[in-house]
């Protein structure tokens, strides 16, 4: 055997395995809560705490849960983003782990697009609908089943070219 | 019109190229002295015509012609000029348009200055050169065409991504990819070598001062990189081992482990198969790069918008360039003699060593960076390699490579004395080991991992003033009759000296808080005083600024005001931190906005960077001590009877 076909041999090594990298996204975290029913709650609303709310209201339409909190910078550089959004689909808000006076200053301050919001104040929603990062945006659809999540703040990228595509396919 | 001419242009460059790689490389192997004479021309007319194609581009950003897709996706009316202009590379198409002016004129560069070379040799080489522009233009003008039009044309652009809206920016992508695509001449170089079967000290004397200046701006590319990224991405950090930093870093480590190869090859024609596998790899590694960076096989704050299509091209051609590559050294190294012998004690051996350290790190940074994909492609899992696995395997690497850095010029070729060398480092050794045990303690805080790097630091900047001096006393002449290349050597390890002193104390001394602060709120970092005095609004010409007023102040004397701000870009939701930097050439002060916390008060960060400065300056003493060696005038003189020259040196042992 040449010893010089080594660097060869690496090479296509290497090679088949960025083609098969092609065909990955490595951003996207799989999420074992995709095509499963969103967990169902009954939360406090941000701005009116002696009303409720729980997504089985939202039942017959495309909805999105958006995971917020005042403490959250990188929520701050998504709003804009969101906010924009809500004027295609309904958006939720859980607020979390957040304290209510701060979060509805923030929502004065820098603009309110959410429908409602739910306080999770201890994160327990939070937990069951598997958040381990602040925001994430839940794509639910007309029969209560989450489509799709996004992990990290909306871009206008993604808005534009994951999010609401998605959401026009799933209102059809 | 304008934008059509500069597309037509890439189209003719296209055939240029095709013509010229197809009959300059028959020509030589055949004798067509017609076909050979063919490159040069070919050559220059490839790049006034790139030229024509760039300057359309530019033409359309200036007139903000935003009936072109491109112009339209990276600008906006109110984009100042400046930025309209590094706009032209600020995405993926346009950043190809200047990868193309760049290899073509790398062509043109050596059809300009290869008066020396025998015309086959040139022709081998600027036909190798031909077909990899060939492949670039493909995958320009079938998947990236930066001249496309939309109809109908909007009325004003998206914007520039703001993160470039930067001076570093303008400078940033011309350097590094100066240095990337400048290998693809050492590259050529070998290619033509393997293919004309001769392989030796010619060979490396004419690539030598091709693969330094590729070297050089490789350097200065991903330093002005680094320099970016510490003051307008806001995090303080000079070097974050991201994928794509890695992938730029790679190409170096290879790069300098052929600079040093190449001179055992030019002077004991010994390492030749080694040589010429480094020459191939460190344009792969560049093509890497460049498939890592716009295939999106690998998450990075710096990713390029992907596409598929390009990431399926691009695997493509860096398939077919680097597969045939390696093919072509299999069935020649063979063949190739083993060149002159060597010592186990000689120059020859410790700079094989300084290759085996070289490749090892290369190898883990390359292992770093690929693993999560590895293991993504495995069905393993997702994970990401962060920094701590990145310092745990480099740094320990680097400490033989900084030993090695004196030792080397002081060794003999072919068989060295340990007494002559031990001679020559005794007083460098000393001055080593008691430079970095007190600095530490002048400096207040002792540490091991200090005093080593400062230690290894002293070492080398004292060898090679040692060097220095040994050298004009037994010559009896002074520091500038001293012959360039050997000089530009002395400087560039000395930046690495410098870079190494920076490294260290920074990492050692610096001080990092991010506080809340009211108006009126004082912070002390490094013995100096911030007072913060508020936060008002300013407009940009395309963005609303917030800018902070901190006083910086000494033992109660106030020094000047700092400016940090926090801008928010009309076409962008991502508020962007531009940091205030106080410094001296010793220390940074560093302060950058967070958020706004209710009340008046905001979340600052303040750092304080001694020595951070150092770490570019010593990457600047590189790139120059490599503009000092190709600048050295043996690689200008005439070679002498070029017709003999070629035939003798076959390599046929």
């Amino acid at each position: 055997m040449n010893r010089f076909l080594w660097p060869l041999l690496g090479f296509l090594v290497l090679v088949g395995f960025l083609a098969f990298g092609l065909t990955l996204k490595p951003s996207e975290v799989p999420s074992p809560f995709i095509d499963k029913p969103a967990p169902g709650f009954t939360l406090p609303q941000l701005a009116a705490p002696e009303k409720t709310f729980s997504p089985e209201e939202m039942k017959g339409q495309v909805w999105l849960l958006n995971i917020w909190a005042s403490w959250c910078y990188a929520c701050l550089q998504e709003h804009p983003v969101i906010t924009d959004l809500a004027r295609s689909v309904p958006i939720v808000g859980l607020n979390y782990k957040d304290k209510r006076d701060e979060a509805v200053a923030w929502l004065e301050r820098f603009g309110n697009g959410y429908i409602v919001s739910a306080s999770d104040t201890d994160g327990r929603i939070g937990i069951n609908y598997g958040v381990y990062g602040v925001p994430e945006t839940f794509v639910i659809d007309k029969a209560g089943f989450i489509r799709y999540k996004h992990i990290g703040p909306v871009d206008e990228k993604t808005a534009r070219d994951t999010l609401l595509p998605l959401i026009r396919e799933l209102s059809r | 019109m304008i934008p059509e001419i500069g597309h037509f242009s890439l189209i003719a460059t296209l055939f240029i190229a095709l013509a010229q790689g197809g009959l300059a490389l028959i020509g030589a192997a055949q004798g067509h002295a017609a076909w050979i004479a063919f490159a040069r021309p070919a050559a220059r007319a490839q790049f006034l015509l790139v030229v024509v194609s760039f300057a359309s581009l530019t033409w359309a950003f200036i007139a903000k012609d935003f009936s072109v897709a491109y112009v339209a996706e990276n600008s906006n009316s109110r984009l100042p000029l400046m930025y309209r202009i590094s706009a032209v590379w600020g995405g993926h198409e346009g950043s190809l348009l200047l990868w193309m002016l760049m290899q073509t004129g790398w062509a043109y560069a050596v059809s300009r200055f290869s008066r020396q070379l025998p015309d086959a040799m040139v022709a081998r080489v600027l036909g190798v050169l031909g077909l990899v522009t060939v492949g670039f233009l493909l995958f320009v003008l079938l998947t990236s065409n930066p001249f496309e039009r939309l109809t109908p044309a909007p009325i004003d652009g998206l914007d520039l991504n703001p993160l470039l809206q930067d001076v570093g920016l303008i400078f940033h992508p011309p350097l590094l990819y100066m240095g990337y695509v400048g290998f693809s001449v050492a590259f050529a170089f070998a290619i033509a070598a393997l293919l004309a079967g001769q392989l030796d000290s010619t060979w490396a004397r004419w690539s030598r001062p091709w693969a330094t200046a590729a070297w050089l701006f490789l350097t200065l590319g991903i330093a002005l990189g680094s320099w970016w990224a510490y003051y307008e991405l806001g995090w303080g950090g000079w070097w974050f081992w991201d994928p794509v930093e890695n992938s730029s870093f790679i190409p170096w480590l290879v790069g300098t482990a052929l600079i040093h190869s190449l001179a055992v090859t030019e002077k004991r024609a010994s390492f030749k198969n080694w040589t010429v596998l480094l020459a191939i790899s460190t344009f792969s590694f560049s093509l890497l790069g460049a498939f890592l960076v716009r295939s999106g096989v690998l998450t990075s704050v710096h990713a390029f918008a992907t596409d598929p299509r390009r990431g399926v091209f691009i695997l493509m051609l860096f398939s077919v360039v680097v597969g045939s590559s390696l093919f072509l050294f299999a069935l020649r190294a063979p063949k190739v003699g083993m060149g002159g012998r060597f010592a186990a004690i000689s120059r020859e051996s410790l700079l094989l060593l300084n290759n085996v350290v070289l490749a090892v790190a290369t190898g883990a940074v390359l292992l770093g960076t690929l693993y999560p994909l590895f293991i993504d492609a495995l069905g393993l899992g997702k994970l990401s390699v962060g920094p701590p696995y990145f310092n745990a395997v480099f740094i320990p690497l680097m400490i033989p490579a900084l030993i090695l850095i004196a030792v080397g010029p002081v060794a003999n070729w072919k068989t060295a004395k340990l007494g002559a060398m031990a001679k020559h480092l005794r007083l460098p050794a000393v001055v080593a080991v008691v430079v970095g045990l007190v600095t530490p303690f002048l400096l207040g805080r002792w540490s091991i991992f200090i005093a080593l790097g400062i230690t290894l630091a002293a070492w080398i900047a004292a060898s090679v003033l040692t060097g220095i001096l040994q050298r004009m006393r037994a010559t009896r002449s002074g520091l500038l009759a001293q012959p360039r290349s050997w000089l530009g050597m002395h400087m560039a390890h000395l930046g690495i000296a410098v870079f190494v002193v920076g490294v260290t104390l920074v990492t050692g001394y610096e001080t990092e808080q991010d506080i809340r602060m009211m108006p009126g709120d004082s912070v002390s970092a490094g013995g100096y005083d911030l007072t913060f005095l508020g936060v008002r609004n300013a407009q940009g010409p395309n963005y609303m600024a917030e800018v902070g007023d901190i006083e910086l102040s000494r033992n109660g004397q106030v020094l000047r005001t700092l400016h940090p701000e926090k801008r928010t870009y009309t076409s962008s939701p991502m508020p962007m931190t531009e940091a205030a930097i106080d410094a001296n050439g010793l220390r940074h002060v560093y302060a950058a906005l967070g958020e706004p916390l209710g009340d008046g008060a905001w979340s600052v960060r303040v750092y304080y960077k001694p020595f951070v400065d150092w770490i570019w300056a010593g990457c600047i003493l590189m790139a120059l001590g490599g503009l000092l060696a190709i600048s050295d005038r043996r690689y200008r003189l005439k070679r002498r009877n070029r017709r003999t020259a070629a035939p003798s040196q076959r390599t046929s042992s």
